[in-house]
């Protein structure tokens, strides 16, 4: 089983969700997070004091897959994702060792 | 006693009351977020503490018959005992009761002014103490020098319609007094400051503006023609000096902040506060164009000169109070409240002689006095609260409260015994219940 983790630009969330039920997933993970790649942050001012602001607003997806899906649904993502101008964001793969569901405690793929 | 100038004088006296939660929005917006019940509650004590002064002795102070070359007034009216329910003074077409709650409103006001300059760092016992003190031996004397019949200021000429002296510069001179005692917060110049709800700040400054319709107007002490000429050019000083601070932000940073237009609007709000029974219209949005831009431009003098003047009150206040002390002395008509004309009305130096001795007199005066009781409750009890207390927020230290609920912070509740418990038991049962969910 693989975790697909995504940072992406909030306004995008909506079709990301909607393609990734599309592509038949049944639930995933949101959290608001911050954070900041080549884009960094932007500028503010209040009564002529500027201030840097480092992080900008992101959510992180998180969503479980088979082995066999999840390259394709990395790539179903990604495009969702994807506006073209900088600050788009990152997403990833990694392995998972064991996945339970917690009310009928099923293990592996069926917990999916 | 006339009856429309006592009404119109009684809901003045109400709607600077609301100036002052007012203030403590406008302030309160501006502070992180672990600072803002404590920046509302530097404000809300004031109503308290300054209300019962008054009635002690703050109003005889102030009001009385003057006790000594016109720098305060004695003690004879003190507790308010023996203020006849319709009693007039020589002169007046109010009541004196009504007089007084007016007048109360201006005293409560001006200590809470100064609390932006000292704001997320100050013990808040230390604070009230401060109020106290400083309204006794600063406020009270400075108001009798500008506005009891036989206070010296008064007596010299000076013109001060609402305030520019007596509140605005006393409070922004003292409110600097206050900072070179104290010291700067932890992390200035360093750490991100911005305010945490600009909102709150807009909702502020348009509480402060409403409110000062009485403040200004009602200064007149009647409903007539003066009057209607203090409010409005109350609305255009406020107007043209919003347009002025935009318009310096604009040049000089690029963007036409919220922040700044309630900045200005609250500069021009100081600035025809002595001036507002002495200008044309058109005087007004001169002094409006120029408090705006120039004390746009004051605010920044903090990080030049090395003081933590946090909110700005010596920017906005004493600036804005200065110049708009000052504009008598150049802009006064000779038409309105009195026939003293300003040097650009072809009435010479004269009036502004007059003024420069107002605005001098108050800010040494208050400077003075202010840093020595600063120090003195520095030196003794201690202004400020400690390091790690002010990293981790003042609200949590001083009022054992938070803000805002931002997330289910998790924990139980501990009933004190006796309280809410008909057992008096310590930590009730949790429910025993099942949810499916």
């Amino acid at each position: 089983m693989k975790l697909i983790t995504a940072v992406i630009k909030p306004h995008r969330l909506d079709d990301v969700k909607n393609a990734l039920q599309a592509f038949g997933v049944h639930g995933l993970t949101v959290t608001e997070a911050s954070g900041y790649g080549r884009q960094r942050g932007h500028t503010e001012v209040y009564r002529g004091a500027e201030y840097q602001v480092d992080l900008v607003p992101k959510v992180r997806i998180e969503v479980l897959a088979d082995d066999e899906d999840a390259e394709e649904l990395l790539e179903v993502l990604v495009k969702a994702a994807r506006t073209g101008k900088i600050g788009d964001g990152k997403a990833w793969i990694v392995p998972v060792d064991s996945v339970v569901r917690v009310r009928t405690g099923e293990r592996g793929p069926e917990a999916l | 006693m006339d009856t429309g100038n006592t009404a119109f004088v009684l809901l003045s006296a109400a709607l600077v009351m609301l100036m002052t939660p007012g203030l403590a929005f406008f302030y309160g917006g501006m502070v992180r977020v672990k600072s803002v019940l404590n920046m509302l509650m530097m404000s809300f004590i004031c109503l308290a503490v300054v209300t019962v002064l008054w009635v002690l002795y703050g109003f005889s102070m102030t009001f009385s018959t003057d006790a000594f070359g016109g720098l305060v007034g004695d003690l004879d009216w003190y507790g308010m005992r023996d203020i006849g329910v319709a009693e007039l003074w020589d002169g007046y077409t109010i009541p004196v009761t009504v007089f007084a709650a007016f007048q109360l409103m201006f005293a409560i006001i001006t200590p809470a002014l100064i609390s932006g300059a000292v704001a997320d760092r100050t013990k808040f016992t230390a604070w009230a103490l401060f109020v106290a003190f400083w309204v006794t031996l600063v406020y009270f004397p400075v108001a009798h020098w500008v506005w009891a019949a036989d206070g010296w200021l008064f007596e010299k000429g000076v013109i001060d319609f609402a305030g520019g002296t007596a509140v605005h510069i006393n409070a922004g001179i003292a409110a600097l007094a206050l900072v070179l005692v104290i010291g700067k917060r932890v992390g200035f110049k360093r750490d991100p400051m911005r305010p945490h709800n600009l909102p709150l700040v807009m909702i502020g400054a348009g509480l402060l503006w409403f409110g000062w319709f009485g403040f200004n107007a009602g200064s007149w002490l009647a409903a007539d023609g003066v009057t209607g000429r203090a409010l409005i050019n109350t609305q255009i000083a406020t107007a043209a000096a919003m347009l002025g601070w935009l318009f310096l932000e604009k040049i000089r940073d690029g963007h036409l902040t919220t922040l700044g237009a309630a900045s200005g609007a609250v500069a021009g709000l100081v600035a025809i506060t002595p001036a507002c029974g002495a200008l044309s219209p058109l005087g007004s949005i001169a002094l409006g164009l120029v408090a705006g831009a120039v004390c746009a431009w004051a605010v920044g003098l903090k990080y030049r000169l090395g003081y933590d003047d946090s909110l700005d009150v010596v920017g906005v206040h004493l600036v804005g109070g200065v110049i708009g002390s000052l504009a008598p002395g150049l802009l006064a008509t000779g038409h309105v409240q009195s026939d003293a004309k300003g040097l650009f009305y072809g009435g010479g130096f004269d009036q502004l002689g007059k003024q420069l001795i107002g605005v001098g007199a108050v800010l040494g005066y208050s400077f003075v006095v202010t840093y020595i009781l600063g120090t003195v409750i520095h030196k003794t009890i201690g202004f400020r609260v400690s390091e790690d207390d002010e990293v981790a927020g003042i609200d949590r230290v001083e009022h054992a409260e938070t803000g805002y609920d931002f997330a289910a912070l998790g924990g139980s509740t501990r009933p004190t015994a006796g309280i809410g418990t008909a057992t008096g038991a310590g930590a009730a049962a949790p429910a025993d219940t099942k949810v499916d969910a």
